[in-house]
C-alpha cells in the first residue's frame, strides 16, 4: 500500500504518463477477466462434450458465441484503457 | 500433399508479410520522437484511421498512394471538389504532434491521429469526401452487390427446385443457417419481413471485415462512426416496429409494485438505449484491437530493429508466426462479430414485436399469481 501511496504522491510533481500507465493496467485487467471467463465457458463446454458426445456441434457452436460475448466485454474495458490514453 | 500445400501456404504467408515490413520502414522519413526511430504509433493510426488517400506502401522512399477526391461544402459557398493530391509538403506543428499540409483553395488537412479537413480561416466546412473508408465502402457494396445478384438470377433462372450450382451452394448454406438459427428462433413467423435487413447487416459486415484485414485495406468497421450507423439502423427497425405490448412493459411493467416501478422504469428505458450502444462497441472494438494487435506485433519487429540489428533480425520469427496467429483468430473473429451482430439485431427485434398471447391470457392485472410474475 506505501508503494502505491509513493508512486501516486509524485505524480503531479513529475508529470509522468500516470494516464498511460492507469489505462494499461485497466486494459490488462479486463483481459485477466476475459481469461477467466472464456476458461469457464470452454470448461463448461467440454465437461458438457463429456456427457453426451452427440451434442458436441450444437455444443461448440454456442461455445463460440458465448466466448465471443464475453471477449466484446473485455474490449469494453480496452476501448476504456485506450481512452484513458488519449485523452 | 495437404501438408506440402500448407507448407508452401505459410512459406507464402512469410515472404508477403516481410515484404509489406520492409516497404514500411523505408517509408519512415525522420520520425521524430523520444528516441530516434520507428515512430510506432505514427505507422499504426496511420494504417488504422481515416485518410483521404489511399496509401499503399513505400517504394524507394517514396509514397505508392491513391490520391482520393475532396468534397467540402461550405455553408453559404456551394460545393467544392479537387483531388487531395494537392495536399503536399506536411510539416510539424508547434505541439510536435500534429501535422500540417500544405494549403490550396483555402484549406489544409491536419493529421495528429486522425486527419481532419481545416479552412485557412477556422470557418465551418463539411467536410464529405470520398476516403478511403468510403471507397473500400462501395467496393465491398460493389461486390456484395455482384456476390448476391449473380447468385439471384441464376435462382430465377433455373428456379428453387433445381440442384444449387457454384456460388450458390455457398450462398444457399450461409443464408439457410440465417434462416434458422437466427431469423426464425427469434422473430417467429414474422421473420420473413426482417430477413433482408438480417441477411444484408451479416454480409455487409463479414465482407468489410475480412476487407481490412487484407494488406492495404481499409479499417472500415474498426471506425466507430461506421459500427454507429449499423446501431442506429437496428434501432430504428427495433422502435418502429415495437407494438403496444412491448411499450407497455418497458414502461409500465405488469405485476410489480409502484415502489420498485419507480426504479424499474428508467432502468428498462437506459437497457434500451444501451442495446445498440453495446452493438456499436462491441464490433468496432473487436476489429481495433484486432488490427492494432497485428500492426504492433510487425512493428516490434522494428522496434527492436532500431535498438540492434540482430535484435531485429531475430524477433522475426517470433513476430512472424504471432502474426500468422492473429490473422487466423482475425478471420474467425471477422465472421463471428458479423453473426453476433445479426443475431443480436433478431433478437432485440423480436422482442419488440413479440406477440401477447403467451403472456397474460385474459388481461387481467389483479391477483397476480408468482407464477405469472416470473413469466
Amino acid at each position: 500500500m506505501s508503494l502505491l501511496n509513493t508512486i501516486l504522491l509524485q505524480a503531479p510533481a513529475v508529470k509522468t504518463g500516470l494516464a498511460q500507465a492507469g489505462g494499461a493496467i485497466g486494459a490488462g485487467i479486463a483481459a485477466l477477466g476475459a481469461g477467466v471467463g472464456i476458461g469457464q465457458i470452454g470448461k463448461g463446454a467440454v465437461e458438457s462434450i463429456a456427457r453426451q458426445p452427440e451434442a458436441s456441434g450444437d455444443i461448440r457452436a454456442n461455445m463460440i458465441l458465448t466466448a465471443a460475448f464475453v471477449e466484446g466485454v473485455a474490449l469494453f474495458g480496452v476501448i476504456a484503457g485506450l481512452l484513458a490514453i488519449v485523452l | 500433399m495437404c501438408k506440402r500445400v500448407f507448407s508452401l501456404f505459410l512459406l507464402a504467408l512469410s515472404l508477403l508479410a516481410g515484404n509489406a515490413a520492409f516497404a514500411q520502414q523505408e517509408g519512415l522519413p525522420g520520425a521524430k520522437q523520444a528516441k530516434e526511430g520507428f515512430n510506432a504509433t505514427e505507422v499504426i493510426f496511420g494504417h488504422i484511421a481515416d485518410s483521404h488517400e489511399w496509401h499503399l506502401f513505400d517504394l524507394n522512399g517514396k509514397p505508392v498512394a491513391m490520391p482520393l477526391p475532396v468534397i467540402i461544402y461550405k455553408p453559404g459557398a456551394g460545393l467544392e471538389m479537387f483531388s487531395s493530391a494537392h495536399f503536399e509538403e506536411w510539416e510539424k506543428m508547434e505541439d510536435g504532434k500534429t501535422k500540417r499540409s500544405g494549403s490550396y483553395n483555402g484549406y489544409h488537412l491536419e493529421k495528429n491521429m486522425k486527419e481532419k479537413l481545416i479552412a485557412d480561416d477556422g470557418s465551418k466546412i463539411y467536410d464529405i469526401s470520398i476516403t478511403k473508408n468510403i471507397l473500400s465502402m462501395l467496393i465491398s457494396v460493389v461486390l456484395l452487390l455482384w456476390l448476391m445478384m449473380s447468385v439471384a438470377k441464376k435462382y430465377q433462372a433455373k428456379g428453387s427446385l433445381t440442384a444449387p450450382s457454384g456460388m450458390q451452394n455457398a450462398m444457399e448454406s450461409v443464408i439457410i443457417f440465417m434462416r434458422d438459427e437466427v431469423a426464425k428462433p427469434n422473430l417467429g413467423h414474422k421473420y420473413k419481413k426482417y430477413m433482408p435487413l438480417i441477411l444484408t447487416v451479416f454480409f455487409f459486415i463479414w465482407i468489410n471485415n475480412m476487407l481490412g484485414l487484407l494488406p492495404g485495406g481499409a479499417n472500415f468497421t474498426g471506425n466507430i462512426a461506421v459500427t454507429l450507423c449499423l446501431s442506429v439502423v437496428a434501432f430504428i427497425v427495433m422502435i418502429v416496429n415495437a407494438n403496444k405490448h412491448f411499450w407497455s412493459h418497458l414502461l409500465n411493467p405488469p405485476g410489480v409494485p409502484l415502489g420498485i416501478k419507480f426504479l424499474l422504469v428508467p432502468i428498462e428505458i437506459i437497457s434500451l438505449f444501451i442495446k445498440p450502444v453495446a452493438l456499436t462497441i462491441r464490433l468496432f472494438a473487436n476489429m481495433l484491437a484486432g488490427h492494432i494487435v497485428i500492426l504492433s506485433v510487425i512493428s516490434m519487429i522494428f522496434i527492436f530493429g532500431f535498438l540492434s540489428k540482430v535484435a531485429g533480425i531475430g524477433f522475426v520469427p517470433v513476430s512472424l508466426v504471432f502474426a500468422i496467429f492473429m490473422f487466423f483468430l482475425e478471420l474467425l473473429v471477422a465472421a463471428i462479430q458479423a453473426f453476433i451482430f445479426a443475431n443480436l439485431t433478431a433478437v432485440f427485434i423480436g422482442q419488440a414485436i413479440e406477440d401477447v398471447h403467451h403472456h397474460h391470457e385474459n388481461g387481467q392485472e389483479y391477483n397476480v399469481t408468482n407464477e405469472e410474475i416470473v413469466a
